[in-house]
Protein backbone atom coordinates (compact mmCIF):
# COMPACT_ATOMS: atom_id res chain seq x y z
CA UNK A 1 0.00 0.00 0.00
CA UNK A 2 2.54 2.59 -1.13
CA UNK A 3 3.55 4.96 -3.41
CA UNK A 4 7.06 4.78 -4.94
CA UNK A 5 9.22 7.43 -5.63
CA UNK A 6 10.87 6.95 -9.11
CA UNK A 7 12.00 10.81 -8.93
CA UNK A 8 12.00 13.26 -6.15
CA UNK A 9 11.24 16.17 -8.10
CA UNK A 10 13.55 19.98 -6.36
CA UNK A 11 11.39 20.06 -2.93
CA UNK A 12 9.01 17.43 -2.12
CA UNK A 13 7.78 17.06 1.28
CA UNK A 14 4.76 15.33 3.11
CA UNK A 15 2.86 18.35 4.67
CA UNK A 16 -0.37 19.03 6.45
CA UNK A 17 -1.90 22.10 7.83
CA UNK A 18 0.69 22.55 10.74
CA UNK A 19 2.53 21.91 13.87
CA UNK A 20 0.44 24.59 16.65
CA UNK A 21 0.95 25.09 19.86
CA UNK A 22 4.80 24.81 20.46
CA UNK A 23 6.43 27.88 19.15
CA UNK A 24 7.40 28.39 23.39
CA UNK A 25 9.94 25.54 22.94
CA UNK A 26 10.90 27.32 19.71
CA UNK A 27 9.10 24.53 17.18
CA UNK A 28 7.58 26.77 14.25
CA UNK A 29 4.42 25.83 12.32
CA UNK A 30 5.77 24.13 8.72
CA UNK A 31 2.80 23.19 6.80
CA UNK A 32 1.94 23.79 3.28
CA UNK A 33 3.15 26.74 1.60
CA UNK A 34 -0.51 26.71 -0.38
CA UNK A 35 -2.56 25.90 2.58
CA UNK A 36 -6.07 26.73 0.23
CA UNK A 37 -4.35 24.47 -2.52
CA UNK A 38 -3.96 21.22 0.27
CA UNK A 39 -7.25 21.95 1.40
CA UNK A 40 -8.92 21.39 -1.99
CA UNK A 41 -7.25 18.58 -2.65
CA UNK A 42 -7.64 17.20 0.23
CA UNK A 43 -11.50 17.62 -0.01
CA UNK A 44 -11.31 16.30 -3.79
CA UNK A 45 -10.43 12.88 -2.00
CA UNK A 46 -12.79 12.86 0.77
CA UNK A 47 -10.32 13.50 3.31
CA UNK A 48 -10.19 15.73 6.46
CA UNK A 49 -8.76 19.05 5.21
CA UNK A 50 -5.43 18.75 7.83
CA UNK A 51 -5.08 15.02 6.12
CA UNK A 52 -1.30 14.75 4.75
CA UNK A 53 -0.81 15.11 1.27
CA UNK A 54 2.20 15.50 -1.01
CA UNK A 55 3.63 18.89 -1.63
CA UNK A 56 6.31 19.94 -4.82
CA UNK A 57 7.62 23.04 -5.80
CA UNK A 58 9.09 23.95 -9.26
CA UNK A 59 9.59 20.92 -10.14
CA UNK A 60 7.47 17.83 -9.28
CA UNK A 61 8.53 14.07 -8.35
CA UNK A 62 7.72 11.20 -10.54
CA UNK A 63 5.64 8.49 -8.32
CA UNK A 64 4.51 4.84 -8.81
CA UNK A 65 1.77 3.44 -7.57
CA UNK A 66 1.29 -0.56 -5.85
CA UNK A 67 -1.92 -0.43 -5.50
CA UNK A 68 -4.77 1.52 -6.60
CA UNK A 69 -6.20 4.55 -5.40
CA UNK A 70 -7.86 8.13 -5.43
CA UNK A 71 -5.74 11.08 -5.86
CA UNK A 72 -6.56 14.57 -6.42
CA UNK A 73 -3.78 17.92 -7.41
CA UNK A 74 -4.15 21.18 -6.81
CA UNK A 75 -2.19 24.61 -6.45
CA UNK A 76 0.59 25.27 -9.06
CA UNK A 77 -0.87 23.92 -12.46
CA UNK A 78 1.13 20.36 -13.70
CA UNK A 79 1.87 19.07 -16.58
CA UNK A 80 0.47 15.88 -15.39
CA UNK A 81 1.16 12.53 -17.33
CA UNK A 82 -0.42 8.80 -16.02
CA UNK A 83 1.41 6.92 -18.07
CA UNK A 84 1.81 9.39 -20.45
CA UNK A 85 -1.49 10.63 -20.77
CA UNK A 86 -2.56 14.10 -19.55
CA UNK A 87 -4.69 13.85 -16.91
CA UNK A 88 -6.25 17.01 -15.05
CA UNK A 89 -5.90 18.76 -11.90
CA UNK A 90 -8.46 19.94 -9.48
CA UNK A 91 -10.86 16.95 -9.44
CA UNK A 92 -10.46 13.50 -8.38
CA UNK A 93 -8.70 11.02 -10.43
CA UNK A 94 -8.68 6.54 -9.95
CA UNK A 95 -5.22 5.68 -10.13
CA UNK A 96 -4.79 1.73 -10.97
CA UNK A 97 -2.57 -0.56 -9.64
CA UNK A 98 0.92 0.05 -11.13
CA UNK A 99 0.33 3.26 -12.59
CA UNK A 100 3.32 5.58 -13.05
CA UNK A 101 2.48 9.77 -12.33
CA UNK A 102 5.13 12.32 -13.70
CA UNK A 103 4.59 15.30 -11.99
CA UNK A 104 7.92 17.50 -13.42
CA UNK A 105 6.84 20.33 -15.19
CA UNK A 106 4.62 22.84 -13.36
CA UNK A 107 2.73 24.86 -16.66
CA UNK A 108 2.28 28.31 -13.67
CA UNK A 109 3.05 28.72 -10.14
CA UNK A 110 5.65 27.22 -7.72
CA UNK A 111 3.32 25.05 -5.33
CA UNK A 112 1.22 21.98 -6.05
CA UNK A 113 -0.26 19.45 -3.92
CA UNK A 114 -0.87 15.33 -4.54
CA UNK A 115 -3.48 14.39 -1.92
CA UNK A 116 -4.72 10.54 -1.83
CA UNK A 117 -7.65 9.06 -0.28
CA UNK A 118 -6.96 8.36 3.21
CA UNK A 119 -4.09 10.22 3.22
CA UNK A 120 -0.58 9.28 3.69
CA UNK A 121 0.77 7.55 6.43
CA UNK A 122 3.87 9.84 7.97
CA UNK A 123 5.77 10.61 11.36
CA UNK A 124 3.65 12.55 13.89
CA UNK A 125 5.52 14.53 15.78
CA UNK A 126 3.94 16.91 18.61
CA UNK A 127 0.63 16.76 16.99
CA UNK A 128 1.62 16.94 13.22
CA UNK A 129 3.24 15.44 10.53
CA UNK A 130 4.15 18.53 8.44
CA UNK A 131 8.05 18.22 7.03
CA UNK A 132 10.03 20.72 8.88
CA UNK A 133 13.01 20.15 7.03
CA UNK A 134 15.51 22.64 9.10
CA UNK A 135 14.42 20.93 12.42
CA UNK A 136 14.47 17.50 11.18
CA UNK A 137 10.97 16.81 12.45
CA UNK A 138 8.00 15.11 10.71
CA UNK A 139 6.96 13.69 7.27
CA UNK A 140 9.67 11.21 5.95
CA UNK A 141 12.70 11.09 8.58
CA UNK A 142 12.11 15.04 8.74
CA UNK A 143 13.35 15.51 5.48
CA UNK A 144 12.62 16.39 1.75
CA UNK A 145 11.77 12.90 -0.75
CA UNK A 146 14.55 10.63 -2.08
CA UNK A 147 14.22 8.42 -5.33
CA UNK A 148 13.60 5.08 -4.27
CA UNK A 149 11.71 6.20 -1.29
CA UNK A 150 8.38 4.47 -0.14
CA UNK A 151 5.40 6.64 1.03
CA UNK A 152 2.51 4.51 2.80
CA UNK A 153 -1.02 5.34 2.28
CA UNK A 154 -3.94 4.29 4.39
CA UNK A 155 -6.78 4.08 1.70
CA UNK A 156 -9.01 2.15 -0.88
CA UNK A 157 -8.91 2.86 -4.57
CA UNK A 158 -12.90 3.57 -5.13
CA UNK A 159 -14.88 4.36 -7.59
CA UNK A 160 -14.56 8.37 -8.96
CA UNK A 161 -17.88 10.17 -10.07
CA UNK A 162 -16.44 11.04 -13.63
CA UNK A 163 -17.00 14.90 -15.79
CA UNK A 164 -16.64 17.48 -13.04
CA UNK A 165 -14.39 19.44 -11.39
CA UNK A 166 -13.92 22.50 -9.61
CA UNK A 167 -13.60 25.91 -10.62
CA UNK A 168 -9.61 26.79 -9.84
CA UNK A 169 -9.92 30.10 -10.57
CA UNK A 170 -11.11 31.84 -7.03
CA UNK A 171 -8.43 29.38 -5.44
CA UNK A 172 -5.22 29.25 -7.83
CA UNK A 173 -4.22 33.30 -9.23
CA UNK A 174 -2.02 32.56 -12.50
CA UNK A 175 -1.25 35.99 -12.71
CA UNK A 176 1.91 37.24 -11.12
CA UNK A 177 1.12 40.80 -12.25
CA UNK A 178 -1.54 41.19 -9.89
CA UNK A 179 -0.57 43.21 -7.03
CA UNK A 180 -0.46 41.45 -3.27
CA UNK A 181 -2.38 43.85 -0.22
CA UNK A 182 -0.20 43.98 2.67
CA UNK A 183 -0.63 45.55 5.96
CA UNK A 184 1.78 48.48 7.21
CA UNK A 185 4.56 46.54 9.76
CA UNK A 186 5.66 47.88 13.19
CA UNK A 187 8.89 49.48 11.86
CA UNK A 188 7.26 50.62 8.73
CA UNK A 189 7.98 54.12 10.01
CA UNK A 190 11.41 53.43 10.48
CA UNK A 191 12.10 53.22 6.72
CA UNK A 192 13.35 56.14 5.31
CA UNK A 193 10.57 58.31 3.14
CA UNK A 194 11.79 56.88 0.08
CA UNK A 195 11.64 53.72 0.84
CA UNK A 196 8.35 53.91 2.47
CA UNK A 197 7.42 55.29 -0.97
CA UNK A 198 9.13 52.23 -2.41
CA UNK A 199 7.58 49.89 -0.88
CA UNK A 200 3.85 49.66 -1.56
CA UNK A 201 5.12 51.33 -5.18
CA UNK A 202 8.02 49.68 -6.78
CA UNK A 203 8.62 46.03 -8.40
CA UNK A 204 10.39 43.63 -6.57
CA UNK A 205 11.41 40.21 -7.84
CA UNK A 206 11.31 37.10 -6.36
CA UNK A 207 15.13 35.96 -6.04
CA UNK A 208 15.71 31.88 -6.87
CA UNK A 209 17.17 31.70 -3.25
CA UNK A 210 13.54 31.70 -2.17
CA UNK A 211 12.65 28.95 -0.40
CA UNK A 212 10.09 27.15 2.48
CA UNK A 213 11.76 29.60 5.07
CA UNK A 214 11.37 32.90 3.32
CA UNK A 215 10.53 34.72 -0.39
CA UNK A 216 13.66 36.41 -1.13
CA UNK A 217 12.66 39.81 -2.83
CA UNK A 218 15.24 41.72 -5.23
CA UNK A 219 15.01 45.35 -5.92
CA UNK A 220 17.11 48.51 -5.15
CA UNK A 221 17.41 48.29 -1.72
CA UNK A 222 15.04 50.14 1.21
CA UNK A 223 16.70 51.68 4.39
CA UNK A 224 16.06 52.89 7.99
CA UNK A 225 15.88 56.36 8.79
CA UNK A 226 18.10 55.28 11.45
CA UNK A 227 19.30 52.28 12.84
CA UNK A 228 17.69 50.22 14.81
CA UNK A 229 18.79 47.77 17.55
CA UNK A 230 15.64 45.70 18.18
CA UNK A 231 15.30 42.62 21.01
CA UNK A 232 14.57 39.32 18.94
CA UNK A 233 10.69 38.54 19.19
CA UNK A 234 7.86 37.16 17.48
CA UNK A 235 7.49 37.00 13.77
CA UNK A 236 4.75 35.29 11.47
CA UNK A 237 4.09 33.94 7.96
CA UNK A 238 3.94 37.04 5.67
CA UNK A 239 6.44 39.20 7.61
CA UNK A 240 8.49 40.96 5.27
CA UNK A 241 11.84 41.59 7.65
CA UNK A 242 14.41 43.89 6.37
CA UNK A 243 17.57 42.45 6.82
CA UNK A 244 20.97 45.47 6.67
CA UNK A 245 21.38 44.98 2.64
CA UNK A 246 17.98 46.12 2.73
CA UNK A 247 16.09 43.27 0.46
CA UNK A 248 13.43 42.19 2.47
CA UNK A 249 12.24 38.45 3.13
CA UNK A 250 8.58 37.14 3.25
CA UNK A 251 8.52 34.21 5.83
CA UNK A 252 7.05 32.09 4.49
CA UNK A 253 5.71 28.19 6.02
CA UNK A 254 8.58 27.25 7.65
CA UNK A 255 10.28 30.51 9.40
CA UNK A 256 11.51 30.33 12.78
CA UNK A 257 9.57 31.32 15.50
CA UNK A 258 11.20 34.20 16.16
CA UNK A 259 14.00 37.26 14.77
CA UNK A 260 15.34 40.35 15.56
CA UNK A 261 14.95 42.28 11.90
CA UNK A 262 12.90 45.50 11.47
CA UNK A 263 9.29 43.76 10.43
CA UNK A 264 8.30 47.01 7.69
CA UNK A 265 5.29 45.14 6.53
CA UNK A 266 2.59 42.17 6.83
CA UNK A 267 0.96 40.34 3.42
CA UNK A 268 -2.30 39.53 3.89
CA UNK A 269 -3.12 36.00 5.00
CA UNK A 270 -5.61 35.96 1.78
CA UNK A 271 -3.09 37.04 -0.29
CA UNK A 272 -0.28 34.09 0.92
CA UNK A 273 -1.20 31.25 -0.89
CA UNK A 274 -0.53 34.02 -4.07
CA UNK A 275 2.25 34.81 -2.81
CA UNK A 276 3.45 31.09 -2.24
CA UNK A 277 2.80 30.70 -6.08
CA UNK A 278 5.49 33.51 -7.49
CA UNK A 279 8.38 31.78 -9.13
CA UNK A 280 11.98 32.93 -8.85
CA UNK A 281 12.29 36.12 -11.59
CA UNK A 282 8.17 36.73 -11.35
CA UNK A 283 7.45 40.62 -10.33
CA UNK A 284 5.77 41.02 -6.65
CA UNK A 285 3.70 44.73 -6.05
CA UNK A 286 2.29 45.35 -2.67
CA UNK A 287 -0.89 47.26 -2.17
CA UNK A 288 -1.97 48.66 1.41
CA UNK A 289 -4.89 47.25 3.60
CA UNK A 290 -5.88 47.82 6.50
CA UNK A 291 -6.26 45.47 9.62
CA UNK A 292 -10.15 45.90 9.63
CA UNK A 293 -10.50 45.13 6.11
CA UNK A 294 -7.97 42.55 5.78
CA UNK A 295 -9.23 40.68 8.82
CA UNK A 296 -12.80 40.78 7.31
CA UNK A 297 -11.52 39.19 3.38
CA UNK A 298 -9.73 36.37 5.86
CA UNK A 299 -12.92 35.52 7.64
CA UNK A 300 -14.76 35.71 4.47
CA UNK A 301 -12.06 33.64 2.07
CA UNK A 302 -12.33 30.92 5.20
CA UNK A 303 -16.33 30.57 5.00
CA UNK A 304 -16.23 30.38 1.60
CA UNK A 305 -13.53 27.66 1.25
CA UNK A 306 -15.31 25.73 4.03
CA UNK A 307 -18.70 25.70 2.31
CA UNK A 308 -16.70 24.22 -0.76
CA UNK A 309 -15.30 21.35 0.95
CA UNK A 310 -18.48 20.33 2.49
CA UNK A 311 -19.94 20.49 -1.03
CA UNK A 312 -17.36 18.29 -2.53
CA UNK A 313 -17.47 15.77 0.25
CA UNK A 314 -21.44 15.68 -0.21
CA UNK A 315 -20.98 15.16 -3.88
CA UNK A 316 -18.37 12.39 -3.67
CA UNK A 317 -20.35 10.50 -0.61
CA UNK A 318 -23.46 10.56 -3.26
CA UNK B 1 -0.47 48.73 12.39
CA UNK B 2 -0.22 51.41 15.31
CA UNK B 3 -0.28 50.22 18.93
CA UNK B 4 -3.80 50.46 20.24
CA UNK B 5 -2.99 51.50 24.06
CA UNK B 6 -0.46 54.10 25.60
CA UNK B 7 1.77 52.95 28.21
CA UNK B 8 5.12 51.31 28.71
CA UNK B 9 5.99 51.77 32.96
CA UNK B 10 6.38 49.02 35.29
CA UNK B 11 2.73 48.71 35.68
CA UNK B 12 1.50 49.97 32.74
CA UNK B 13 -0.56 47.45 30.48
CA UNK B 14 1.32 46.37 27.06
CA UNK B 15 1.12 48.31 23.97
CA UNK B 16 -0.83 46.30 21.21
CA UNK B 17 0.74 45.35 18.25
CA UNK B 18 -1.13 43.55 15.55
CA UNK B 19 1.17 41.04 13.49
CA UNK B 20 -1.55 40.58 10.70
CA UNK B 21 -4.85 38.70 10.76
CA UNK B 22 -4.13 35.97 13.13
CA UNK B 23 -1.59 37.38 16.03
CA UNK B 24 -1.52 39.94 18.41
CA UNK B 25 1.72 41.41 19.87
CA UNK B 26 1.82 42.26 23.31
CA UNK B 27 4.53 44.58 23.98
CA UNK B 28 6.24 45.35 27.69
CA UNK B 29 9.26 47.26 26.13
CA UNK B 30 12.15 46.85 23.80
CA UNK B 31 15.29 46.24 25.28
CA UNK B 32 16.68 43.00 26.57
CA UNK B 33 16.07 43.40 30.25
CA UNK B 34 15.63 40.29 33.16
CA UNK B 35 12.69 42.79 34.76
CA UNK B 36 10.88 42.63 31.12
CA UNK B 37 11.23 39.34 30.36
CA UNK B 38 9.69 38.55 33.96
CA UNK B 39 6.83 40.56 33.05
CA UNK B 40 6.34 39.03 29.92
CA UNK B 41 6.45 35.10 31.84
CA UNK B 42 3.92 36.63 33.86
CA UNK B 43 1.48 37.42 31.42
CA UNK B 44 1.56 33.94 29.52
CA UNK B 45 1.04 32.72 33.20
CA UNK B 46 -2.20 34.75 33.22
CA UNK B 47 -3.46 34.14 29.91
CA UNK B 48 -2.81 29.96 29.85
CA UNK B 49 -5.24 30.53 33.15
CA UNK B 50 -7.94 33.08 31.35
CA UNK B 51 -8.25 30.08 28.61
CA UNK B 52 -9.40 32.58 25.97
CA UNK B 53 -10.85 30.79 23.36
CA UNK B 54 -9.59 30.04 20.32
CA UNK B 55 -5.63 30.78 20.77
CA UNK B 56 -3.48 28.88 19.21
CA UNK B 57 -0.14 28.95 19.81
CA UNK B 58 2.41 31.67 21.81
CA UNK B 59 5.73 32.89 21.11
CA UNK B 60 7.83 34.87 24.05
CA UNK B 61 10.28 37.76 23.07
CA UNK B 62 12.67 39.25 25.18
CA UNK B 63 9.97 42.31 25.97
CA UNK B 64 7.17 41.19 24.21
CA UNK B 65 5.01 37.88 23.94
CA UNK B 66 2.87 37.28 20.74
CA UNK B 67 -0.38 34.94 20.93
CA UNK B 68 -1.70 33.19 17.66
CA UNK B 69 -5.47 33.36 17.46
CA UNK B 70 -8.24 32.43 15.33
CA UNK B 71 -10.25 35.36 14.92
CA UNK B 72 -13.21 33.26 13.59
CA UNK B 73 -13.50 32.59 17.92
CA UNK B 74 -14.06 36.50 18.16
CA UNK B 75 -16.88 37.86 15.88
CA UNK B 76 -18.97 39.81 17.29
CA UNK B 77 -20.39 42.53 15.50
CA UNK B 78 -17.02 44.67 15.95
CA UNK B 79 -13.33 43.72 14.68
CA UNK B 80 -11.98 40.50 15.63
CA UNK B 81 -8.96 41.90 16.76
CA UNK B 82 -10.23 44.86 18.72
CA UNK B 83 -13.01 41.86 20.43
CA UNK B 84 -9.41 40.01 20.83
CA UNK B 85 -7.36 42.83 22.44
CA UNK B 86 -9.84 43.65 24.93
CA UNK B 87 -10.07 40.46 26.11
CA UNK B 88 -6.35 40.32 26.78
CA UNK B 89 -6.53 43.27 28.38
CA UNK B 90 -9.59 42.60 30.74
CA UNK B 91 -7.59 39.22 31.84
CA UNK B 92 -4.14 40.85 32.30
CA UNK B 93 -6.30 42.99 34.48
CA UNK B 94 -8.38 40.76 36.19
CA UNK B 95 -5.01 38.57 36.92
CA UNK B 96 -3.89 41.31 39.83
CA UNK B 97 -0.49 40.47 41.50
CA UNK B 98 0.05 36.73 41.31
CA UNK B 99 2.67 34.97 44.08
CA UNK B 100 6.19 34.35 42.91
CA UNK B 101 5.84 30.84 41.07
CA UNK B 102 8.69 29.06 41.56
CA UNK B 103 11.29 29.00 39.15
CA UNK B 104 12.82 25.78 38.15
CA UNK B 105 16.86 25.54 38.17
CA UNK B 106 18.49 23.33 35.61
CA UNK B 107 21.88 22.41 35.96
CA UNK B 108 23.50 22.26 32.63
CA UNK B 109 27.27 19.96 32.54
CA UNK B 110 29.64 21.52 30.18
CA UNK B 111 33.11 20.28 28.75
CA UNK B 112 34.72 23.41 27.90
CA UNK B 113 37.38 24.50 25.38
CA UNK B 114 39.41 21.87 23.51
CA UNK B 115 37.44 20.83 20.39
CA UNK B 116 33.99 20.84 22.03
CA UNK B 117 34.90 24.76 22.34
CA UNK B 118 36.68 25.46 19.05
CA UNK B 119 36.96 29.54 20.19
CA UNK B 120 37.30 29.11 23.80
CA UNK B 121 40.89 30.86 23.45
CA UNK B 122 40.53 33.08 20.60
CA UNK B 123 37.79 34.66 22.24
CA UNK B 124 39.31 34.84 26.16
CA UNK B 125 42.60 36.78 23.67
CA UNK B 126 40.17 38.95 22.05
CA UNK B 127 38.30 39.37 26.15
CA UNK B 128 42.02 40.09 27.87
CA UNK B 129 41.61 37.11 30.06
CA UNK B 130 43.00 33.75 30.24
CA UNK B 131 40.93 31.46 29.03
CA UNK B 132 40.43 29.33 32.63
CA UNK B 133 39.00 32.70 33.56
CA UNK B 134 36.48 33.26 30.89
CA UNK B 135 35.23 29.67 32.13
CA UNK B 136 35.19 30.44 35.66
CA UNK B 137 33.08 33.93 34.76
CA UNK B 138 30.67 31.91 32.50
CA UNK B 139 30.63 28.95 34.59
CA UNK B 140 29.65 31.43 37.74
CA UNK B 141 26.69 33.27 36.33
CA UNK B 142 23.32 33.22 37.30
CA UNK B 143 20.98 32.85 34.09
CA UNK B 144 17.48 33.13 33.03
CA UNK B 145 16.18 31.75 29.90
CA UNK B 146 14.54 34.82 28.56
CA UNK B 147 12.70 32.48 25.38
CA UNK B 148 13.05 29.52 22.99
CA UNK B 149 13.94 30.52 19.62
CA UNK B 150 15.72 30.49 16.35
CA UNK B 151 15.53 26.17 16.34
CA UNK B 152 13.44 23.53 18.48
CA UNK B 153 14.50 24.01 21.69
CA UNK B 154 17.23 27.29 21.50
CA UNK B 155 17.30 28.94 24.72
CA UNK B 156 18.30 32.51 24.84
CA UNK B 157 19.62 33.25 28.43
CA UNK B 158 20.34 36.35 29.99
CA UNK B 159 22.33 37.37 32.61
CA UNK B 160 26.08 37.10 30.78
CA UNK B 161 28.91 38.46 32.83
CA UNK B 162 29.66 41.99 30.55
CA UNK B 163 33.31 40.77 30.57
CA UNK B 164 32.31 38.21 28.31
CA UNK B 165 30.37 40.10 25.61
CA UNK B 166 32.07 38.83 22.97
CA UNK B 167 31.23 39.87 19.00
CA UNK B 168 29.76 36.93 16.55
CA UNK B 169 31.69 35.82 13.61
CA UNK B 170 31.83 37.57 10.74
CA UNK B 171 30.69 34.66 8.22
CA UNK B 172 28.46 32.26 10.56
CA UNK B 173 29.75 28.12 10.53
CA UNK B 174 27.42 26.02 8.50
CA UNK B 175 27.20 23.63 10.72
CA UNK B 176 27.92 24.04 14.38
CA UNK B 177 27.89 20.93 16.59
CA UNK B 178 24.60 19.82 18.63
CA UNK B 179 25.29 20.73 22.52
CA UNK B 180 27.81 23.43 21.48
CA UNK B 181 27.72 26.52 24.64
CA UNK B 182 28.16 29.50 23.03
CA UNK B 183 28.45 33.63 23.31
CA UNK B 184 26.87 36.00 20.52
CA UNK B 185 27.57 39.07 21.23
CA UNK B 186 26.09 40.35 25.29
CA UNK B 187 24.02 36.73 24.77
CA UNK B 188 24.71 32.98 25.64
CA UNK B 189 22.92 29.85 24.40
CA UNK B 190 23.05 26.08 23.73
CA UNK B 191 22.56 24.60 20.11
CA UNK B 192 20.34 21.84 20.56
CA UNK B 193 20.68 20.46 17.37
CA UNK B 194 23.75 20.73 14.64
CA UNK B 195 22.42 23.71 12.83
CA UNK B 196 24.17 26.84 10.91
CA UNK B 197 25.40 29.36 13.79
CA UNK B 198 27.99 32.30 13.96
CA UNK B 199 28.01 32.33 17.79
CA UNK B 200 31.15 31.34 19.32
CA UNK B 201 31.76 28.27 20.64
CA UNK B 202 33.31 27.70 24.06
CA UNK B 203 32.15 24.44 25.29
CA UNK B 204 29.58 22.05 24.88
CA UNK B 205 27.12 19.83 26.76
CA UNK B 206 26.13 16.15 26.61
CA UNK B 207 22.49 16.79 27.33
CA UNK B 208 19.78 16.90 24.84
CA UNK B 209 17.91 19.95 24.60
CA UNK B 210 15.46 19.07 22.59
CA UNK B 211 13.86 15.55 22.13
CA UNK B 212 10.32 15.18 20.09
CA UNK B 213 9.69 12.08 22.22
CA UNK B 214 10.43 13.05 25.41
CA UNK B 215 7.53 15.07 27.03
CA UNK B 216 7.92 18.13 27.32
CA UNK B 217 10.75 17.91 24.32
CA UNK B 218 12.46 20.54 25.68
CA UNK B 219 14.79 20.70 28.66
CA UNK B 220 14.75 24.35 29.38
CA UNK B 221 11.63 26.51 29.09
CA UNK B 222 11.34 30.30 29.59
CA UNK B 223 11.16 31.56 32.77
CA UNK B 224 13.96 28.81 34.01
CA UNK B 225 17.19 29.44 36.06
CA UNK B 226 20.58 27.53 34.90
CA UNK B 227 23.98 27.14 36.33
CA UNK B 228 26.51 25.85 34.21
CA UNK B 229 28.72 23.41 35.60
CA UNK B 230 32.22 22.78 34.22
CA UNK B 231 33.08 18.91 33.49
CA UNK B 232 36.25 17.04 32.34
CA UNK B 233 36.12 14.51 29.22
CA UNK B 234 35.49 11.35 31.46
CA UNK B 235 32.28 13.29 32.77
CA UNK B 236 31.14 14.26 29.53
CA UNK B 237 31.22 10.84 27.85
CA UNK B 238 29.51 9.13 31.41
CA UNK B 239 26.61 11.89 30.78
CA UNK B 240 26.70 10.83 26.71
CA UNK B 241 26.51 7.28 27.66
CA UNK B 242 23.48 7.59 30.21
CA UNK B 243 21.76 10.24 27.73
CA UNK B 244 21.91 8.14 24.94
CA UNK B 245 20.57 4.75 26.91
CA UNK B 246 17.78 7.19 28.18
CA UNK B 247 16.82 8.21 24.08
CA UNK B 248 17.53 3.90 23.41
Amino acid sequence: MSVVVLEPGLLSTLQDRGRHGHALAGVGHAGAMDEVALRLANALVGNQDDAVALEFGLVGPVLRFDREATIAIAGADPDARLDGVAVEAWRPLAIARGSALDLRRLRRGAFAYLAIGGGFASERVLGSAATDVNAGLGGLHGRALRKGDCIAFDGEGRGVPGGWSIDPRPWFDPDPSRPLRALHGAHFGALDAASQAALFGREFRVRAESNRVGMRLDGAPLALAMPLELASEAVARGTLQLPPAGHPIVLMAEHPTTGGYPRIAQVAAVDLPRLAQRRPGEPVRFEPIDLDEAQSRYLRREAELARLCDAIRERLHR
Amino acid sequence: MRPIAPGSGPDQPPLFEPLGETVLLLRFGDRVDAALSARVHDALACLRAARLPGVIDAVAGYASLALHYDPAAWISGGAPWRAFADAVQAALAAGGARPAHARRTIDIPVRYGGEDGRDLDAVAAELGLAPDELVSLHAAGDYSVAMLGFAPGFPYLLGLDPRLHAPRLASPRTRVPRGSVAIGGAQTGIYPAELPGGWRLIGRTPLALFDPAREPPNLLAAGDRVRFRAIDADGFAALQARTTLDAA
